[in-house]
């Protein structure tokens, strides 16, 4: 999903892609998902796409 | 026949006209003053000089044909027929002579001639039979064997309706049926068939009204002034309604406002409301007549536990109940965390219930993990328009539509799944506004009576946003956009940006058709017409938000009415078709557990804090669960509990293995509902629900318009939904004690900005109101962004076309996309529980003859539907409504398992599911599957097992 909300914000955002990405995220996905996809990228985020990576970087950890 | 109160005036209002002139004459010696345009009859009746009538009426146009009607005129000659003539300045009329009272005694005993007085069910109600009497008339000296209708009609009675029958012995040939089909309806099914007295009204080719293309509004049998075309249900009765009350229809997204009548404690009849704004007194063959399920032998009254799913179900008292689920929760948050439970609104429920199960969750569960049956439905709506134009609604009112000179419908079939909407549209259509269909599909509006589209795009499933850049494209790139009014009310940037893109010749028409499969010409003739069009107005369904990118085709059709102007007057705007009564206010309620009330993020402070000041308690500032995030959680084993309100996740949502897989792995799942649903399956806790009749509150339709839910019968499980969610806070610790729903609705106005000025006391008084209603618009918002965007200036979102991951292959060649049925709502928990089902009694697969035959297939036989998700078994229809490659099924019947097959895929802003495109194989089977077999032995309300109707039902129903 993430890679969707990639798609919508390349075309969307341009350079600002990722924060669009980022702000999408924090605004709408819960912390355990969020933790899940920070997870993910820790292991090498298998599957992202650059935005959705570069997103996901940026995100603040949920407490 | 129209309740007995209603004061008609006749005719018609004269047609609403700016700087219309008002005109002054004597009637009978008192002067009165209306509109320009006015009938004699109207104005008369407005005066309180009603003057008799037979085929006049003020829903329809004048007839002129009973003669009945006449007036004196001063200086005119002979007698004018009240109701075709027009008021003039200074114009003298008497209504009442020794002549006049001659010659409507002589007309009325023709009349009784064929219809002899005491022959109607109703006698009390019949419009001749009263008139007679006023005019001393016991019996016709004319009356004689060959006078009876029935001499010339060998079957007189057609009861073949499950709701009404046509008994042309008491027919009086007035045409007011035949002229409701017409101008009410729009359909054109009835005829006077014959001549003099060997004329009939007849059905289509003289056809049983079941058989015909009658499509059982209603409009008919409240227009007859006689017993002739009658509800069964006031047969019998037989007698008078003891009281009436005016409450709004718990179906589709149209809200229409009914009246129930109401003998010995149940509903006898139900009405239309002529003061309905959004209905302006019509009705469906849903609101109308479909509202036995709430009397079903079905429903549950009482609370029900069990330990375990596979356990049977324990009869226990309310508290037991209640506190059982309290402690279960406490118990699974105690385990496994606060977030490990949440709950679901539902839009059948009403404003201020839906709140109430936010407020539980956020308050008492201590969670954001509240969400909505409008996330698989316009979850995508509140997105897009959110972002676009800053609020999350619909633009105009219903009415706006009789100002449109093109109407642009996008995946929506009205008169399937809005049909009182749409018989307002087809009327401004057959006033001769142009019509452009966008949907995979030839809806019925494509080609109808009258109603001709002039293009229709014929989209492959999952394209819709690449048709909406096309009709961009050509917009902008043949300088049709209206720049002034852009450069005044939207970002320059963004339109800027969005200009540059659209105009890529990737964007094109031409560029588009091997993707879309609509010829470019068809595109390009759209775009023109839409953006020429003085007044353009674009109606949408589910069909563009349920789609992984529904979120960006809102946004691309909120781009092109902004780049040609027309949002911010009647006549124009963006309007969602609402799927259920309430989907519009369970999101205004603040169900998405992103938001409080009114669309504000859970983030933001001050937000925030006004809810913990009024609500005494410390709330998560951060976002909860999605329904299908639910599931996932559930699977993992961090989510344990639910509380799901009047929604039946089971059978609604996409991948059905995949929901049930999640449900089962709760350790507690409440359920509140009328009827035990699929999703009961792997409930522990039964909270019996309570219908729309049984309880106070409101609901809000797709127009922003909240409108009165008026208690009509005492619940049946003794308690109102409102009353049990109420009670299950308390159990958990958290006190609620509201006494009666207004006072809900007091919070939420003291909450919500944009409700600020709503109360149930001033709903009462208005009759409804359309939100904004606040002290900038304390009356409400009929049309929104007048002047300005609701976010300042409007933004243009750039609409990248990006391919759906669904698609097909060689194994799952065909794209298999969904919708509904006019007679059957939803999952069918209500309709299919009323004698609705006489017309659809199973959902059927539509298949294209090429693809039919190129698999053996014939109509009617069983085929297997496949898809990456699953696969059921349907009966074939095979028709040239869908084109080659795509399929097409309703699901309103369990047994269909439509949702076997659809799957996880979904809107990338909202999660709302790709259910329009699934890639599926079509084969044919012998039978249905195994699972379906059992069902169908298993469900009494099923198509195969289902009871006959009791056609003389009091309530409608079965």
């Amino acid at each position: 999903m993430a890679n969707d909300i990639a798609a919508f914000f390349d075309a969307e955002a341009g350079p600002a892609a990722a924060d669009g990405v980022r702000n999408h995220i924090s605004r709408f996905w819960e912390a355990r998902m969020r933790r899940e996809i920070i997870a993910h990228l820790q292991k090498g985020g298998a599957g992202l796409v650059p935005t959705a990576r570069d997103a996901v970087a940026r995100l603040t950890p949920p407490a | 026949m129209y309740a007995k109160d209603y004061h008609d005036l006749g005719t018609p209002a004269a047609n609403d006209r700016a700087g219309q002139e008002s005109v002054t004459l004597e009637i009978d010696g008192v002067p009165v003053s209306v509109p320009a345009g006015s009938s004699v009859m109207r104005a008369a009746a407005l005066a309180d000089r009603d003057v008799p009538k037979l085929c006049a009426t003020d829903t329809l146009k004048h007839f002129g044909s009973c003669r009945v009607c006449l007036v004196e005129i001063e200086g005119r000659k002979g007698f004018p027929a009240s109701c075709t003539t027009e008021v003039a300045a200074g114009m003298k009329v008497r209504t009442q002579s020794d002549a006049l009272a001659k010659l409507r005694r002589g007309v009325l005993e023709l009349y009784v001639s064929e219809h002899p007085m005491g022959s109607c069910p109703e006698s009390s109600r019949c419009e001749l039979e009263h008139l007679a009497e006023q005019h001393g008339i016991g019996a016709s000296r004319y009356a004689g064997p060959k006078t009876a209708r029935h001499v010339y009609t060998h079957e007189p009675v057609d009861a073949s309706n499950p709701y009404f029958r046509f008994d042309n012995d008491l027919c009086i040939v007035c045409s007011r049926c035949v002229r409701a089909c017409e101008e009410t309806q729009g359909t054109f099914a009835l005829t006077i068939q014959g001549r003099g007295l060997e004329s009939r009204v007849s059905a289509s080719q003289d056809q049983p009204f079941l058989e015909s293309e009658c499509v059982s509004c209603g409009a008919c049998i409240e227009a007859c002034p006689t017993g002739a075309l009658m509800e069964k249900s006031v047969i019998s009765v037989a007698a008078l309604p003891q009281r009436a009350v005016a409450t709004t229809c718990a179906y589709c997204g149209v809200g229409c406002s009914l009246v129930a009548e109401v003998t010995a404690d149940a509903v006898s009849r139900m009405v239309p409301n002529r003061n309905g704004r959004a209905n302006q007194g019509h009705a469906c063959v849903k609101g109308r007549f479909a509202y036995g399920y709430a009397t079903h032998a079905d429903r549950v009254t009482k609370p029900l536990i069990r330990k375990s799913i596979t356990d049977e179900w324990t009869e226990v008292s309310w508290d037991e109940a209640i506190n059982y689920a309290a402690g279960e929760f406490k118990r699974i948050q105690a385990k496994y965390g606060k977030d490990s439970i949440g709950g679901i609104t539902s839009s059948r429920c009403t404003n201020e219930e839906t709140f109430l199960v936010q407020k539980l969750v956020r308050a008492a569960f201590g969670t954001n993990n509240v969400d909505t049956c409008a996330r698989v439905c316009h979850s995508p709506t509140g997105y897009g328009l959110k972002h676009t134009l800053g609020e999350s609604a619909g633009t105009q009112e219903f009415v706006s539509v009789q100002h449109a000179d093109v109407i642009m419908v996008i995946g929506a079939s009205p008169t399937e799944a809005h049909p009182v909407f749409a018989s307002q549209m087809k009327r401004r259509l057959r006033q001769g506004a142009h019509l452009i269909v966008v949907d995979p599909r030839a809806i019925p509006l494509v080609k109808s009576p009258h109603v001709e589209a002039d293009f229709h795009l014929r989209l492959l499933p999952g394209t819709n946003v690449a048709v909406i850049n096309a009709l961009a494209h050509v917009v902008v790139t043949e300088g049709l956009t209206k720049d002034d009014y852009v450069a005044e009310r939207c970002e320059r940037d963004s339109y800027e940006k969005w200009k540059k893109f659209v105009a890529d010749p990737v964007n094109s028409p031409e560029s588009m058709e091997p993707i879309t499969g609509v010829p470019a010409e068809t595109i390009r003739g759209a775009a023109r017409l839409y953006a020429r069009g003085q007044n353009s107005a674009i109606y949408y369904g589910l069909g563009v938000t349920e789609h992984s990118q529904g979120s960006t085709m809102v946004m691309g059709i909120a781009n092109l009415a902004m780049a040609t102007g027309n949002l911010g007057r009647e006549g124009v705007g963006v309007s969602p078709l609402r799927g259920q009564n309430n989907v519009q206010g369970s999101c205004d309620m603040g169900s998405f557990p992103h938001e409080f009330s009114g669309y504000r993020h859970v983030s933001d402070d001050s937000v925030r804090a006004q809810f913990e000041a009024m609500w005494k308690v410390h709330l998560v500032n951060e976002p909860g669960l999605r329904i299908p995030n639910m599931f996932e959680a559930a699977l993992d084993g961090s989510f344990k509990g639910m509380y799901i309100q009047g929604e039946d996740l089971a059978q609604s949502d996409p991948n059905t293995s995949h929901v049930t897989a999640a449900l089962s792995s709760l350790e507690c799942l409440v359920i509140q509902d009328i009827f035990h649903n699929e999703t009961a399956k792997f409930a522990h806790v039964f909270l019996p629900g309570s219908s729309f009749l049984e309880k106070d509150g409101t609901f809000t339709n797709a127009e922003r318009r909240i409108s009165r839910v008026r208690k009509v019968i005492e619940p049946l499980c003794g308690l109102a939904d409102w009353e049990v969610t109420m009670r299950l806070s308390n159990a958990l610790g958290y006190p609620m004690n509201y006494t009666h729903p207004s006072q809900i609705m007091d919070e939420i106005a003291a909450l919500t900005p944009t409700f600020a000025g709503v109360s149930f006391e001033k709903i009462d008084r208005l009759g409804s109101i359309q939100w904004p209603c606040n002290e900038k618009a304390p009356e409400g918002t009929p049309t929104m962004h007048v002047g300005q965007f609701v976010r300042g200036k409007g933004r243009f979102y750039v609409t990248a076309y990006v391919p759906t991951t669904e698609r097909t292959s060689s194994r799952y060649p065909l794209l298999l996309t969904t919708g509904r049925i006019l007679s059957q709502y939803n999952v069918g928990a209500q309709t299919r529980r009323t004698a609705n089902v006489a017309w659809h009694s199973e959902d059927r697969l539509e298949i294209h003859p090429h693809d039919a035959e190129a698999r053996g297939i014939e109509h009617g036989d069983w085929v297997g539907v496949t898809s990456r998700a699953g696969d059921t078994v349907l009966r074939v229809e095979i028709t040239e409504r869908v084109t080659p490659g795509v399929v097409y099924t309703t699901f309103h019947f369990p047994e269909s398992g439509a949702n076997l097959i659809t799957t996880e895929n979904s809107d990338w802003a909202t999660n709302c599911p790709e259910y329009k495109v699934t890639a599926v194989q079509v084969v044919k089977v012998a039978q249905p599957a195994a699972w379906q077999l059992r069902r169908q032995a298993a469900v009494p309300a099923g198509p195969k097992k289902r009871r006959a109707p009791r056609e003389e039902s009091p309530v409608g129903g079965y």
